[in-house]
């Protein structure tokens, strides 16, 4: 490796879509086009976040990068390999780098098998390693996540919601990957709980140098774990910054909705923070709008929002946005309303 | 000091479960004000739904029960009340809204026709009357265009927009209570801002109290003036909302404010601590146990905790925390 500091991950221009049933007699083909036009990159050791609402296109985005869907454009590189081009015994060595950690403990553990064979099962598909050291991997696994070694024996319903993360974090560990994927690691838990889950997360990354694809909707707990940060809105970015020019000084007007409607337990930021209201919905993914796909609801939007798409442009050093309306001042557009 | 609009004395709610018959709600008391928002936290299993069932008389039939204590509302006990009198408070004195959105609609009836139900049925309005009423609720809660969109089917609208509808029926006939179980978290946080907005807004018009159930700190904080903090069907800690996130008594209140990354007011680069409450709520076979709850999970544990149930004791004004160990702060 050459001493430059280049990204484990690199994702280039990615496109995923899929097709909308067709229409019998015409057979046009229409589609919707989840991911359209990403581009992110993750350094070694850090933690990306992808934020946006529900059907933002952030999920997609995750899997297609693991090639758990198929994109349609685009470059994928994780760690100077090509994951789009790869085939067969090579897609399976490089599924060993990356692995997932899912929302759900309870429907992402298979109910019929032990814990440690549901530990074991991603070493028995991508690796070639004997019985023996397989245990040994599970065991020290098991220690790994903290749960204990006479656990293994036990099957997913006789454990609580946060040790099936832990077994689901045990399972994603077990090919020693680089890049870990995490969707919603803790949405599904109880708010005590996904203290332990958040902790334990950053443990691991430290004592194995892992890299984290960080998906969740809680700004919160986003603030808390990633490095740098990518907001997503009907399937492109529209702010991509570091975590401290996002949460202090965010650029575009989804951003900083977003951000303002976070119920807040400290006084001071909820007496500081005008709330920016976005009214209704967004619009209908298959038929996107012309223009700025936020401009139909955002507060300042301009005759040529709803024209021209904006391009995610380098603002600042560590803030990129893709908004009309900011200027190389970086000065927030919403600055000017009262 | 006014009247309370609703006053729960020594409510014990008993469940019968394959162990025996289990105490869900075990000695829990709160006034609650005309015109106030208060709201029950804690986790998952600790009684909040269950009291608010409880409240509405919707307990499961032949599984759970109230036992003993009062719900008294407007002079009247609900928990002596027969299912008709119930029947008669429910959705027109008080009502509730439900976690999930997308399953408490009835997907074959039409948004409109479901909202007139309500009127229909407590308030005695003709089908015309009740369906221009309708229109006017949606209009309330702000869905747009609510001439055309009071003839669509549940499907056909967004998660937000079905809870609207949700809080259109629950508010028809404006009721002085209304109990919000969850109301916001199977929902996107643009949109749970709009509606906290709106049940704000309404209840400035109408006056309706709310008892908010959540386990979200920034949600209280944001729309309750009151918390009590909920612990396996216990009350551990009641009191002013800023005042409890600021100097909480409890350690399982201090637990679920620290142990979740909060935004603040400015970030910096240094990361806050989450701290870990070690454990899960106990199963339901210890609930009713004289001795503190908590216990199995609390770093202050004494020897009394696991003895004796703790008494709730004034901590600081018209703050109350049920613990032992409430002077270790001072």
């Amino acid at each position: 490796m050459s001493s430059i500091k280049t990204p484990l991950l690199t994702v280039e221009n990615l496109g995923v879509r899929f097709p909308i049933k067709s229409n019998m007699f015409f057979k046009q083909k229409t589609y919707l086009y989840a991911v359209d036009d990403v581009s992110f990159e993750i350094q070694r050791g850090e933690t990306l976040a992808i934020v946006g609402e529900s059907g933002s296109g952030k999920t997609t985005a995750a899997l297609a990068t693991a090639r758990l869907v198929t994109a349609y454009s685009g470059n994928i590189t994780l760690d100077n390999t090509d994951m789009l081009q790869i085939q067969k015994e090579k897609l399976r060595q490089a599924r060993t780098k990356v692995q997932f950690i899912f929302q759900d403990p309870y429907s992402s553990l298979n109910p019929r098998l032990r814990a440690e064979e549901i530990v074991k099962e991603p070493l028995n598909s991508l690796t070639k390693f004997s019985s023996k050291k397989k245990q040994t991997l599970v065991d020290e696994l098991f220690k790994a996540v903290g749960l204990r070694p006479e656990q293994q024996r036990l099957f997913p319903h006789q454990f609580s919601g946060g040790q099936r993360q832990r077994i689901g974090i045990a399972r994603a560990l077990a090919t020693q990957p680089e890049l870990i994927i995490c969707d919603e690691p803790v949405s599904a838990l109880d708010v005590a709980v996904q203290a332990q889950i958040l902790n334990l997360l950053r443990e691991l990354q430290s004592k194995y140098e892992l890299t984290y694809l960080f998906i969740s909707h809680d700004l919160g707990v986003v603030q808390h774990m990633c490095d740098h940060i990518a907001v997503m809105y009907m399937g492109k970015i529209v702010e991509y910054a570091d975590r401290l020019s996002l949460f202090n000084s965010p650029l575009h007007p989804y951003t900083s909705a977003l951000l303002s409607a976070i119920p807040s337990v400290d006084k001071k930021r909820r007496e500081n923070t005008k709330r920016i209201l976005i009214p209704g919905d967004p619009p209908d993914p298959i038929n996107p709008p012309l223009g700025c796909r936020f401009a139909n609801r955002c507060p300042v939007a301009q005759d040529i929002c709803f024209k021209e798409e904006p391009l995610l442009n380098q603002i600042k050093s560590g803030q990129k946005v893709a908004c009309h309306l900011v200027d190389k001042e970086a000065k927030s557009p919403l600055s000017n309303l009262d | 000091m006014t009247e309370p609009l609703l006053s729960v004395q020594n409510l014990r709610i008993e469940l019968n479960t394959r162990d025996g018959v289990a105490p869900v709600i075990d000695d829990f008391s709160f006034d609650l004000f005309p015109g106030e928002a208060i709201s029950f936290v804690g986790e998952s299993g600790c009684g909040k739904s269950m009291t608010a069932l409880g409240i509405m008389g919707l307990l499961p039939d032949g599984v759970g029960k109230i036992a003993s204590g009062s719900i008294n509302f407007a002079g009247e006990d609900l928990a002596t009340a027969d299912d008709k009198r119930l029947r008669n408070i429910r959705g027109n004195e008080i009502s509730m809204i439900f976690q999930e959105p997308m399953t408490s609609l009835n997907p074959v009836y039409t948004i409109g026709e479901q909202i007139a139900e309500v009127l229909r049925a407590h308030q005695g309005l003709s089908r015309q009357a009740s369906w221009s009423k309708a229109i006017e609720l949606l209009d309330a809660v702000r869905i747009p265009n609510p001439q055309a969109r009071v003839s669509d089917y549940p499907f056909q609208m967004s998660g937000g927009q079905r809870q609207r509808v949700m809080i259109a029926i629950a508010l028809a006939c404006e009721p002085k209570i209304l109990i919000a179980d969850e109301p916001t978290t199977a929902l996107d946080v643009t949109v749970q801002a709009q509606i906290f907005d709106l049940l704000n807004d309404l209840r400035k018009q109408t006056g309706t109290a709310i008892i908010l159930i959540t386990h979200d700190m920034g949600a209280v904080a944001e729309m309750a003036e009151r918390m009590i903090v909920m612990y396996a069907g216990r009350k551990v800690e009641e009191g002013p909302v800023q005042q409890v996130i600021d100097n909480a008594g409890h350690p399982y209140t201090q637990g679920l404010i620290s142990c979740v990354p909060h935004i603040l007011e400015k970030l910096t680069t240094e990361r806050q601590t989450l701290q870990e409450v070690p454990g899960i709520v106990p199963s339901l076979r210890d609930f009713g146990k004289d001795q503190c709850l908590f216990a199995t999970r609390c770093k202050y544990v004494s020897e009394k905790c696991n003895n004796v149930r703790p008494t709730e004791i004034e901590f600081e004004s018209s703050q109350t925390v049920a613990c032992w160990h409430t002077e270790r702060k001072q």
